[in-house]
């Protein structure tokens, strides 16, 4: 079979690409379109390095075929930031230090701006719960929860102490 | 590798077509959280993949006669936010909702849980006790199964070749009738089931219980219809007589095997407690309603 040729929209713009049908979107956002921010950690969907949102929804790309992006859209990591300016979830990661190693943190910044999208005060036991598909080895999750709640007062307009 | 075919078909009788025509393997994908590790893996060799989401009414909750229609690709993260959904069955919802992280919510689906047919499935024991229908269609017209008759071992169901399951009918519930699904890990997310168990019940107004099912998942090769478990319910208010009752036809319902979640013995045991304890929330729902 020719290689499909998929028409979608990514980080807002639109792209189109080619793929056999056995790539993943990972695999494209990787090797076809150098969008290289999402990871690829388990490859089973087990550890959210490549969380990406489809459609309004947190997936991670590595379970979703790449010619399934057709008329969807995408956004991952790379679409987070507005030009040069960090958006607060991805500056207070860096405040907060919630990262070592950092290959987590491209689908734990994508899964926290789908859960504050969908849940603009969420309890620390829901962001906990919210992001237990994303595994982190270096952290123990402590600064990375610093770092979700301090973001989510901050785009509410509270300052934390 | 051999090359591997993709179709999206937009209509019923087309995705029929394709999967009763293909000389070799075809799979049907829904949210695909299975199947894509299966494919990589190596475990499933196809050589079509029909992809059922632009199908008409697949993805979505509609309500219908007092009853819910649940389209079979319906990724969990929708059960999830539907209020209407949540309020009557709340025992699917929440077996549905069990499921992996919330990436996996935003694509796994009832009928993909049901489909890939294994014994731990979560979603599939609380359908069961709920009452669910499956609509499936394939080349000889539509023909509407209970779910626990799709199931026939691990990795297996009694869908024909060119079927698939289009959607997932729950009849509509009376007053003060509810239902729960508990499921024992060994922690408190992201893990396969040691034993599901879920119970839906119907209470008459003087809180007698008149109808019930039990299911239990983990226990055997398919996911249990446990009758004896119901006739343990019918005629009581939950009395500890009918909460022995209960634990002993659970019990006695396993066919277990020892692996490393659990041993016959252990899984056994917490089908009893897991049934006692979904039970007891069950009929504190329908009190409720």
């Amino acid at each position: 079979m020719s290689k499909h040729h998929v028409t979608t929209t990514i980080n807002g713009e639109p792209v189109e690409f080619l793929c056999e049908t056995q790539e993943t979107m990972l695999d494209v956002l990787r090797n076809t379109l150098n969008l290289t921010g999402s990871k690829e950690g388990c490859a089973s969907g087990d550890c959210g390095a490549c969380s990406v949102i489809c459609d309004g929804a947190l997936v991670c790309s590595c379970l979703m075929l790449g010619v399934e992006a057709d008329g969807r859209a995408i956004t991952t990591v790379e679409g987070i930031a507005e030009g040069d300016e960090l958006h607060p979830v991805q500056r207070k990661f860096l405040e907060h230090a919630a990262l070592q190693c950092g290959f987590c943190t491209p689908g734990l910044i994508v899964a926290t701006k789908a859960l504050l999208d969908e849940n603009p005060n969420p309890t620390e036991e829901e962001a906990r719960y919210w992001l237990a598909g994303n595994l982190c080895r270096c952290t123990g999750y402590d600064k990375i929860l610093a770092a979700v709640m301090d973001a989510a007062a901050e785009m509410r307009g509270e300052s934390r102490a | 590798m051999p090359s591997l075919n993709y179709a999206s078909p937009t209509t019923v009788n087309e995705a029929v077509s394709l999967l009763a025509g293909a000389p070799g393997l075809a799979k049907v994908l829904s949210g695909g959280t299975d199947l894509l590790v299966q494919l990589r893996s190596g475990r499933v060799r196809p050589e079509l993949i029909v992809d059922t989401k632009r199908l008409p009414g697949l993805i979505g909750i509609r309500e219908e006669d007092g009853g819910f229609v649940i389209g079979a690709a319906t990724p969990g993260a929708m059960l999830e936010a539907h209020e209407g959904l949540k309020r009557v069955y709340p025992g699917v919802v929440e077996a549905m909702d069990l499921i992996g992280s919330q990436q996996i919510q935003g694509r796994a689906s009832l009928a993909g849980n049901l489909c890939n047919a294994s014994p731990a499935a979560d979603s599939v024991p609380a359908m069961i006790a709920a009452g669910a229908v499956a609509v499936v269609a394939g080349p000889d017209g539509r023909r509407e199964v209970p779910v626990e008759q799709i199931p026939t071992g691990p990795g297996r169901t009694s869908l024909a070749r060119g079927e698939l399951v289009l959607e997932f009918r729950l009849p509509p519930r009376p007053a003060r009738a509810s239902d729960a699904y508990l499921r024992f890990i060994p922690r408190t997310e992201m893990d396969i089931a040691v034993v599901g168990c879920g119970v839906a019940v119907a209470l008459n107004a003087q809180g007698v219980c008149t109808q019930a099912r039990v299911s239990l998942g983990a226990v055997a090769p398919v996911p249990l219809l446990v009758s004896a478990g119901a006739e343990a319910l019918v005629g009581s208010r939950l009395d500890d007589a009918a909460l022995a009752r209960l634990d002993a036809a659970a019990q006695a319902a396993c066919q277990p095997i020892t692996d490393k979640r659990g041993t016959i013995e252990y899984r056994t045991k917490v089908a009893g407690v897991l049934a006692r304890r979904a039970a007891a929330i069950a009929f504190q729902r329908a009190q409720g309603r």
